[in-house]
């Protein structure tokens, strides 16, 4: 048995956690959230360096054409520094969507682009307070021309473009847009974690362009996103591991009745549960990380699996890493906080946990049929 | 990644399988026990013939040397045993202290006459050991032992009370920590013996279960008398030995047995609830979700450990967690069961092969896993100190001699 990252991939990893050490990542998430720009551009430059948004693209395109393992370190690494870039919305969304779904003059389009950094690509899915559905998504697709609303869309106005979900007569479908065209408008929103940004985006007789023109839109997302969920689930994991050890080092220096808070049994098994949350999210991630990279028949189970088990862990941690903090953690000084929205973020990002749950479930009702 | 066997793995697990095939039936359903229902002296006959049978064919004790009646095999080979004998109805229940914990105590201090002349039979399941440690004042802090052993001679006298003693009715040894010293501190006076649980002055008492079951004793020891040569380690080291017990036995404890994801949605997808099926209930969902994470996460962090063993490498105490999450896993999943069966979850059925019976045990079953081997808190502390290097708790007993801690009794 060998359910284990290679040393190949363990060394990608420890690279990735050094550069992203070295870049202050943390610091400049701060500064992001501080200030007026919408991302880090200079370490977005730098990631693009490191060859990590050409990772999972095909050589041909101009791509690394490295496995999904590669990718799944990277992701857990970017979660544990919270680095304020569009690599998720650009890498684990757009860049997927176009290679499993593009055409081949789509691919040749946006591909080779993407992997260069050059352009920037998000999902644009949300419309309202409702989790969306077949049916009650309102954007509509009408030939090649796009109407309707998206909201709180990340990196909505970071990215170039945008793949649409959007109801064609009854069906949904899967549209690209050129977010610089005629009849988009983009307007930032505020949100929870401003470290990350968002954007409502309104479309009047935009120029759209069918993405998997031959398959049913609604099935080819939920494809997408399952493939998105394990990477998600791996910064989640990243982010919940931080806070485990913010916690714990907090802990161990903080004195109180003459001894420091971390001899307290209160305060250990609080962390020890941080610790079993994030041991099963990690396994349970790593079963994902196998799922995706072999595109087992498991995916969909393997990848709600990890998804809700590290949305789980991450929610656990980051607020136990607040109360183990006691009032520092409570206040803007400290980077607590910054965990605390980037976890709400990234729950939040591709669907809600009941969502994720229910597909769960979902898939183990499909597999127990078979 | 992979979950691929080496090509020696391959080789090795063929063997298992094929022995296994010729001397034992496999299961009909996966998820059932070996042998629900059967009375103790038919389940113990029947584990000592299969006992026998492994020895004969050199499949006992996988991770004991041969001269002593093993195998010396590696530590991912007892892991594809493991894997392996799963699949079979195998009896067994009755030779795991013994094998895994008194056995490598015996292998670390016994004289090498003391071994040839124990470890054989303990590995044919001749002869069948208990563990003598906790007491009505000492379980959690085992340290706290107060059973009395004085020297005279060549031989100690031992008197005071053990509890909690699993299969001491059925043994034939046990292993024992003792108090030598109480004007030594707390962990420096203890010393260490096996003795016949045949001794004048041995009386064990069956403790009942909230089960209903009596699976463990108390045992009384009136002036037993055990020669000096049956002492393991110094006088004065029994806390050093009981750790190495106490480490072996971490390894033996696994997941807590009983209805796990699989069964909760099969219950689910059978009943009705609120007029559907009660796996249309978000509700249901929801917890059947939630199970499916902890059951998956155990079930991969085992391939890692498994992946680690593989390498050549030794897993980490993440063994830890496995105890705390199935127990609380069982006890929820027990009480879930029963609820989707409404009022007739609580009826006690005819047949133990019934589901209900299945979930009426999970419930007491996983209120005593949840403090066998291990409470839940003290688990948390291993897991704090052990594996996370979190400072020990501050203690009111450090450096002062035994018989001046204050305790229950004074």
């Amino acid at each position: 048995m060998n359910f284990e990252f290679s040393s190949d991939q363990m060394l990608l990893k420890d690279q990735a956690r050094k550069f992203l050490e070295s870049e202050e990542s943390v610091k400049k998430a701060r500064e992001v959230l501080e200030g007026e720009q919408t991302y880090d551009e200079s370490l977005w430059r730098s990631v693009i360096e490191m060859g990590w948004t050409a990772t999972t693209i095909p050589e041909e395109f101009d791509g690394l054409g490295l496995g999904y393992l590669e990718l799944c370190v990277i992701a857990e690494e970017l979660g544990r520094s919270l680095a304020p870039t569009p690599f998720s919305s650009s890498v684990y969304l757009a860049t997927e969507a176009l290679i499993s779904l593009g055409s081949n003059e789509q691919k040749q389009s946006y591909l080779p682009r993407l992997a260069t950094g050059e352009i920037i690509g998000t999902l644009a899915h949300t419309e309202s307070t409702s989790s969306p559905s077949v049916e009650n998504l309102t954007c509509e697709l009408n030939g090649n021309k796009l109407n309707g609303t998206k909201i709180a869309v990340t990196d909505g106005d970071i990215a170039n473009f945008a793949v649409v979900s959007a109801k064609e007569g009854e069906k949904a479908v899967l549209c690209l847009v050129d977010l610089s065209t005629k009849g988009v408008e983009i307007t930032s929103q505020n949100t929870l974690d401003p470290s990350r940004s968002h954007a409502s985006i309104n479309f009047k007789d935009a120029e759209a362009d069918i993405l998997g023109a031959d398959v049913d839109g609604w099935i080819a997302l939920q494809e997408i996103l399952d493939r998105a969920a394990v990477l998600f689930a791996f910064e989640q994991l990243g982010g919940a591991e931080a806070c485990m050890n913010m916690a714990k080092e907090y802990a161990m220096g903080r004195f109180a009745f003459g001894r420091p808070i971390a001899s307290f049994q209160a305060i250990k098994h609080k962390i020890a549960d941080m610790y079993i949350a994030v041991e099963l999210a990690r396994s349970n991630c790593y079963f994902g990380a196998w799922a995706l990279s072999t595109d087992a028949p498991e995916l969909p189970t393997a990848a709600a699996t990890s998804r809700v088990s590290a949305s789980k862990a991450f929610h656990e941690c980051s607020k136990e890493n607040i109360q183990t903090h006691g009032g520092m953690g409570f206040t803007w000084e400290f980077d607590c906080h910054l965990y605390y929205r980037r976890c709400r973020q990234l729950a939040a990002n591709i669907g809600s946990q009941a969502v994720w749950k229910n597909k769960l479930i979902s898939s183990l009702e499909r597999a127990n049929q078979i | 990644m992979d979950f691929n066997d080496t090509t020696e793995e391959a080789k090795f697990r063929k063997e298992v399988g094929d022995w296994l095939s010729a001397n034992a039936t496999l299961k009909e359903d996966e998820e059932s026990g070996s042998y629900p229902g059967m009375g103790e002296d038919d389940a113990l006959s029947l584990a000592k013939k299969w006992a026998a049978k492994l020895y004969d064919s050199g499949w006992a004790c996988l991770h004991w040397p041969s001269e002593y009646g093993g195998r010396g095999s590696t530590p991912i080979e007892r892991v594809i045993w493991g894997q392996e004998a799963s699949k079979y109805r195998i009896p067994g229940g009755f030779f795991e202290i013994g094998q895994g914990m008194a056995g490598p105590v015996l292998m670390m201090y016994a004289t090498e006459e003391q071994k040839k002349r124990y470890l054989p039979p303990m590995a044919k399941g001749e002869e069948i050991w208990c563990q003598l440690f906790s007491e009505p004042g000492a379980g959690s802090d085992l340290a706290g032992l107060k059973t009395k052993s004085v020297l005279e001679g060549d031989t100690w006298t031992i008197n005071g009370q053990k509890i909690w003693t699993s299969g001491a009715h059925y043994s034939d040894y046990g292993i024992l920590v003792t108090r030598s010293d109480a004007s030594a501190q707390k962990h420096k006076g203890l010393t260490y013996f096996f003795l016949d649980m045949k001794s004048p002055g041995v009386e064990v008492r069956p403790i009942k279960q909230i089960s209903g079951g009596a699976n463990f004793n108390e045992v009384y020891f009136t002036d037993v008398k055990i020669p000096d040569e049956q002492r393991l380690g110094s006088v004065g080291d029994g806390w050093k030995v009981a750790l190495t017990t106490l480490m072996n036995e971490r390894l033996a404890v696994g997941d807590a047995s009983g209805p796990d994801f699989q069964e909760a949605f099969n219950l689910a997808c059978g009943h009705d609830l609120n007029g559907d099926l009660a796996i249309k209930d978000g509700s249901v969902r929801d917890k059947l979700a939630d199970w499916y994470c902890q059951s998956s996460g155990l079930k991969y962090t085992k391939y890692r450990n498994i992946s680690a063993l593989s390498r050549g490498e030794t897993p980490g105490p993440q063994a830890s967690i496995t105890k705390i999450v199935s127990g609380n896993k069982l006890q929820e999943i027990a009480n879930f069961g029963m609820d989707i069966m409404d009022a007739a979850g609580i009826v006690r059925p005819e047949s133990a092969d019934a589901e209900q019976n299945m979930y009426q045990m999970g419930f007491f079953g996983a209120a005593g896993i949840r403090i066998a081997g291990g409470t839940d808190e003290i688990l948390r502390n291993i897991i704090s100190e052990q594996v996370l290097g979190l400072p020990q708790d501050m203690r009111a007993d450090k450096g002062i001699p035994f018989n001046e801690i204050p305790s229950s009794n004074k």
